[in-house]
């Protein structure tokens, strides 16, 4: 079975080979210790997918800086502080109407991390890399998301350092909510282009 | 390379499985793997492309059968190999680790953060001239090199269009040479039947990120 994806049940020689290795390193110089700590530390808790919410979010409220982020992405996420490795060249591609972004990776896993983190197993696995660029459509309704035959579908294969963003509609029924509580709506998937933004009531659990 | 990690419009893979509030990290080695495989950077002995290549090149069935973390393992053991750093017989502990020299130190606990804030830079002042410009319809050449290329054959043969010019960028298959021949790189729009005949949707498209030397002018001759 072509699983590319299994996690959790690594052979014990894999762990054991990563220690070795990170051993290895480290008694090399060729890596420190707390420096891997600081990598897992910033990753785990300080970027990730509420970084694109908030730039989400604020697309929805403000039209000089949805203007902004549709023109130069890289600038405008860069008013929120988020830059650097694997989003050195963003560009932010918006849901409408008409429109609808999925982004892919087909040749290995290159992922917005400045405004995602870091990608989610099933968006680096054989069956998502496969099958999003041949038949779009099935794989969003597999994540729920029904798309009308009229709607547009972009695929976005991310073969170069260039990393896209998508900007999803903004839900309806949310025209007397805050930035703050709009970037609650803004779910990962949505800004990879799977799904659509959480509706109020969803979030609400009703 | 045509090498199975080159999977776009592949069948058989089965269904796209998410998981339902899946963590950043599954274990403590993904996370280990995950950070040396970034911290390593800062020594300068291997490119973005060299890595990628190095991880291109895993055992096919073996690469199908890995988690993501799992190929990164393989692939920083392999280039790290290839590049002197370390060996099997020191990772194994039947010799003692050998001294090695960097380019530049190691990457410090306190740099991280601004080390990957900045990150990386592959656009260049300059570059090969640009041959197309937007608008231009243009055919993603059928070629099959056998070292690393950003080209998936899925596009290859295909008539796309250009729709933006970013610019002279770092020529991956060069990169991973460790050359860099910059040249301009294309957003190109290939239409789904274009590229998947009757088993493409009308009115879909998909969008490749591509160099200048991947193209040829509709019409050339290969």
């Amino acid at each position: 079975m072509a699983s590319n994806h299994k996690h959790g049940d690594p052979l014990p020689e894999t762990v054991l080979r990563v220690k070795s290795l990170e051993s290895l390193l480290i008694e090399k110089g060729l890596v420190e210790a707390e420096a891997l700590d600081a990598l897992i530390d910033r990753y785990e808790n300080k970027v990730g997918p509420k970084n694109g919410a908030k730039v989400v979010a604020r697309a929805w409220v403000d039209a000089a800086y949805r203007e902004r982020l549709l023109a130069d992405a890289s600038s405008a996420v860069a008013e929120f502080g988020f830059t650097g490795a694997q989003g050195e060249e963003l560009i932010a591609v918006e849901n409408t109407d008409k429109v609808h972004n999925v982004v892919v990776c087909t040749l290995c896993s290159c992922y917005p991390w400045p405004v995602l983190g870091l990608p989610p197993v099933w968006y680096k696995s054989a069956p998502y890399r496969a099958r999003v660029v041949r038949e779009p459509r099935k794989v969003l309704e597999e994540f729920g998301t029904q798309l009308p035959q009229s709607r547009e579908v972009r695929v976005w294969d991310s073969t170069a350092e260039t990393r896209y963003l998508v900007v999803p509609k903004r839900p309806v029924g949310t025209e007397g909510m805050d930035e703050e509580a709009l970037a609650g709506l803004v779910n990962r998937d949505s800004m990879i282009g799977t799904r659509e933004a959480d509706s109020p009531a969803m979030v609400e659990g009703v | 390379m045509d090498g199975v990690h080159d999977m776009g419009g592949m069948h058989g893979m089965g269904p796209v499985e998410p998981e339902e509030n899946e963590p950043v990290f599954h274990a403590d080695w993904e996370k280990r793997m995950f950070a040396m495989n970034n911290a390593i950077s800062a020594v300068g002995v291997r490119n973005l492309d060299e890595s990628r290549h190095a991880r291109e090149r895993m055992d096919p069935a073996t690469y199908l059968g890995s988690s993501y973390y799992e190929i990164w393992l393989d692939g920083l053991v392999r280039i790290l190999s290839e590049k002197g750093m370390i060996s099997e017989e020191e990772l194994s502990g039947t010799v003692e680790p050998k001294p090695v020299s960097t380019p530049r130190p190691a990457l410090k606990a306190e740099d991280v953060d601004a080390v990957m804030n900045k990150g990386g830079n592959y656009l260049t002042e300059d570059g090969k001239p640009a041959r197309f410009k937007v608008g231009d319809k243009v055919r993603a050449k059928n070629i099959h090199p056998m070292g690393h290329t950003r080209l998936p054959r899925y596009a290859r043969g295909h008539v796309g269009e250009i729709v933006a010019d970013y610019g002279p960028h770092i020529f991956p298959d060069a990169s991973a040479a460790g050359k860099s021949d910059p040249q301009p790189l294309y957003s190109v729009k290939f239409a789904s039947t274009e590229i998947w005949g009757p088993d493409g949707t009308e009115g879909d498209y998909i969008y490749i990120d591509l160099w200048d030397d991947y193209l040829e002018a509709v019409g050339d001759v290969a």
